[in-house]
């Protein structure tokens, strides 16, 4: 249970980044700056063709190149039958991911890959992929949501029957399964309205845009154990899904991190480590492997691009009677889009009555999606924001007052079935409102958007561990990827449960044969779940110190009580003794029973769900259709805020990359299915220059099942501002947008009237 | 007696519409259990398809001994990512 309101002595402080002065002086170790002795270099043989069937590959000429040492195809992995891994951000059907990583029988998108070398340098590596020879028979493609769920469309698996339809179809389609939400009626629910407004949205799918892309460096030894050094965000992930992939057992490999330039869920997928394994199997030498940026736009996941449906209803007074969305998301080309969280979040801000939400996940020749940020969230929000902003002009209403209105609280019942525990999204309303943000005046061609946004959060499994050294500092140990901070807040929840100083703890991430089990880094969860791991870690910890400390003054344990870092007599009666510090239990420990430590093992359950809400400000150039953004503010419940500088720095960066998604992010293909803009250059992803300083409110309704009240924080800042900025739009210009991204033709063509 | 809901897709599928249940049950396996008696691949299906489960409107991940108790609502939802079906 979430403590009682009290002072902490580190949670909720800005203390000093652990892993700070190594990125800044560059000497973190990424995933590329890994390497071994005699390491080969490994690259990949990528389709040129959206969607074809490899009728041969012919590596002979490439492995009679000098220097190469071994190539491998999905003829080197098992076949695996088709059955979900539930390790990643969600369930992952291997049948696929292993052709994801391989091609077996057909190339699905531009940049799937087909066959890897491993070579004794890069130029070696480079000429022996242009020595592969794969004969294709080109296929029809389809790239577009709507146009693949047609029944003409050239179908990309001829074994996919859509699930959850009853009788399950005899004939294959590119949908891969179709879920619903329904509770009250809507028909009943649009009866009772005074105004309705039904909207139609397209979303593009767009990438996670972290900086190092993906890498790894393996060694298979002779003894059959093999060590993987790779950027993700979980090493337990890669150590498991390589072990399905090649059907070893998880014992022989073991994974180190490295540290890691950004994932936002991208790096919660395989991609090169089982290839890259593969060869160093086949070569008997260790092997690297790094995308190149064009690779980690043609051969990894973005998120899905959607078509959508939104309706809503609502009386005058701005009580909304009913909510229906229509949901299609581009899985790309393996079923596995973010469709059920996107239908779930769709209306979860909102107390409604009477709500229908039906998805698809539709299969289309491109990558693979992975999870990013929330995945499914913001799409769905995007769509049913602006319809509620759309409401809220006819209604005349103020944007947060019709929120407020129709807000979920403790004990609504959601449209997916469950009702909400203490939550904080009436509180985050409040702050936005208070906000001198939301009063503050406009100029000419400026207007004001306003979003909220929903997300899940999600607990699992974790481990720490916990050691005090001979000198009283101290050792956390987790086994989660530090993508946002955990480190910090590992530290300062450790000392805070020792008593003793932040900096006297060390926290690091260790590999997956140095620590218990965790889950990956994902869902928000890991300041929640590892946390608490790390909480009950620490409580054991400090039990043991006062156990020592009893053996020292010849007491009974339940005699000594532990307080700011020191065992002292639980009472007068126990005897006068100078309280002991840590650091003097630790000096003694080999003679009261040796090291001092505890290890925690759990399944966290509980999460709080995150609710935000932005204030967008900004700017139509109406002879350009540019978009500048003025002022942002973001505000968010998270529960409670353990390291404020990191919680803040989370909610920007999701914001910034909504802002992205908003106004430029997309991937363009030409007529043949092929990707033209496979670099930073083209694909514009906003950087500092583009943006305001974002300003963060940071709401804090504890989540009771945390022993500090922590929900997570990380996901659900990307799920306003796509509708924040499209209401801005709107009141600037009088345009509604229905279709991302915004960019300035788009929005021009609006603007003259040809939108 | 706990209160199970299911979503329209799942009632459809084993319960003949029904979305609300109620199963004398003392924990999710005894739930499960309850389920798969009643209508039977139900309780498979929750059991395989790795679902997100809400007890009293608090998630939990892969649960099994779990409480539940004698007045409480016990939701099963899709988990949280994408994922296509294992069988196909």
């Amino acid at each position: 249970m979430a403590s009682e309101a009290k002072e902490f002595k580190w949670v909720g402080k800005r203390t000093i980044r652990p892993d700070g002065i190594g990125k800044v002086t560059g000497r973190d170790r990424f995933g590329a700056d890994f390497a071994l002795p005699g390491m080969l270099v490994g690259k990949v043989v990528r389709s040129p063709h959206a969607h074809a069937r490899i009728k041969s590959i012919n590596v002979d000429k490439a492995l009679a190149l000098p220097g190469v040492k071994a190539v491998v195809t999905a003829a080197d992995f098992p076949v695996l039958p088709s059955e979900a891994q539930f390790v990643g951000e969600g369930p992952v059907n291997m049948w696929d991911l292993s052709r994801n990583c391989l091609a077996r029988d057909k190339v699905l998108y531009d940049g799937h890959a087909v066959a890897a070398v491993a070579a004794v340098s890069s130029d070696l590596a480079d000429q022996a992929v242009a020595l592969i020879e794969v004969s294709y028979e080109v296929l029809p493609h389809v790239i577009d949501v709507d146009e693949a769920m047609r029944p003409d469309a050239p179908i990309l698996h001829e074994d996919m029957f859509t699930d959850g339809v009853n009788p399950k179809p005899t004939k294959p389609s590119n949908v891969a399964k179709r879920v619903e939400f329904i509770k009250g009626k809507v028909e009943d629910g649009f009866e009772k309205a005074d105004v309705i407004v039904e909207r139609s949205f397209t979303t593009k799918p767009v990438h996670q845009g972290y900086i190092e892309p993906h890498a790894c460096v393996v060694n298979c030894g002779e003894d059959g154990q093999a060590t993987v050094w790779s950027s993700s965000q979980g090493q337990f992930m890669v150590r498991a899904y390589c072990a399905k992939i090649l059907g070893w057992d998880i014992s022989e490999i073991r994974v180190t991190p490295s540290e890691i330039g950004g994932g936002f869920g991208g790096k919660t997928l395989v991609y090169l480590e089982p290839v890259a394994l593969a060869l160093s199997k086949k070569s008997g030498r260790p092997v690297k492997m790094v995308m190149t940026r064009a690779e980690v736009f043609r051969g990894s996941g973005p998120t899905s691009g959607a078509s959508m449906t939104i309706k809503i209803g609502a009386t005058k007074d701005g009580r909304i009677t009913a909510g229906q969305a229509l949901l299609k998301y581009q899985a790309g080309a393996f079923g596995g889009s973010p469709i059920g969280p996107g239908c779930m979040c769709s209306f979860a801000p909102y107390d409604l009555e009477n709500v229908e939400v039906i998805g698809y996940d539709v299969v289309v020749n491109r990558p693979r999606v992975a999870a990013y940020r929330a995945p499914g969230a913001p799409i769905a929000h995007f769509g049913v924001e602006s319809v509620v902003d759309e409401i809220a002009k006819k209604l005349n209403i103020d944007p947060i007052e019709i929120r407020e209105r129709n807000a979920a609280r403790e004990g609504t019942q959601t449209h997916f079935g469950p009702r909400f525990p203490i939550i904080g999204f009436v509180e985050t309303l409040k702050a936005a409102k208070r906000h001198p943000h939301w009063k503050a005046p406009l100029g000419e061609n400026q207007g004001r958007g306003f979003a909220t946004g929903f997300w899940f959060n999600i607990g699992g499994e974790s481990s720490a561990t916990v050691n005090i050294n001979e000198d009283g500092t101290a050792v956390v140990a987790t086994g989660n990827p530090d993508i946002g901070g955990s480190r910090a807040s590992m530290a300062i929840m450790a000392a805070e449960v020792l008593g003793i100083d932040v900096d006297r703890v060390r926290p690091i991430v260790a590999d997956t044969s140095s620590v218990g089990y965790c889950f990956l880094t994902g869902g928000s969860r890991v300041t929640f779940a590892t946390g608490m791991a790390v909480v009950e870690a620490g409580r054991k910890t400090v039990k043991e110190l006062c156990n020592r400390a009893a053996k020292i003054w010849e007491v009974e344990p339940d005699q000594v009580v532990w307080e700011d870092g020191f065992a002292r007599p639980a009472s007068s009666n126990v005897g006068d003794f100078e309280p002991l510090s840590l650091a003097a239990i630790a000096a003694k420990s080999a003679r009261t029973g040796g090291p001092i430590g505890a290890s925690t093992s759990l399944n966290a359950q509980g999460a709080g769900a995150g609710f935000a809400a932005h204030i967008c400000d900004l700017e139509v150039d109406k002879e350009t259709g540019k978009v500048t953004v003025l002022r942002y503010t973001a505000v968010q419940d998270v529960g409670r805020a353990i390291h404020p500088g990191y919680v803040e720095g989370q909610i920007q960066g999701g914001a910034a990359q909504g802002i992205g998604w908003a106004l430029n992010e997309e991937y363009i293909y030409d007529d043949k299915g092929r990707l033209q803009n496979p670099g930073f250059l083209d694909y514009r992803v906003p950087v500092a220059s583009d943006l305001p300083m974002i300003d963060t409110v940071i709401v804090e309704v504890p989540n009771p099942r945390h022993p500090y009240g922590v929900r997570g924080v990380g996901e659900v800042p990307i799920c306003p501002p796509m509708a924040a900025v499209a209401n801005a739009i709107e009141n600037a210009t009088g345009c509604r947008m229905t279709a991302l991204p915004m960019s300035p033709p788009v929005l021009l063509a609006a603007i003259d009237g040809e939108g | 007696m706990a209160r199970v809901v299911l979503t329209t897709e799942l009632s459809r599928r084993f319960t003949g519409g029904k979305t609300e249940i109620e199963v004398d049950a003392g924990s999710i396996r005894h739930v499960v259990r309850e389920l798969e008696e009643a209508y039977p691949g139900l309780g498979k299906l929750i059991e395989e398809a790795g679902m997100i489960v809400a007890i009293d409107g608090e998630l939990y991940h892969d649960p099994f001994l779990e409480p539940v108790g004698a007045d409480s609502e016990v939701c099963f939802l899709p988990a949280l990512g994408g994922g296509r079906s294992a069988v196909r």
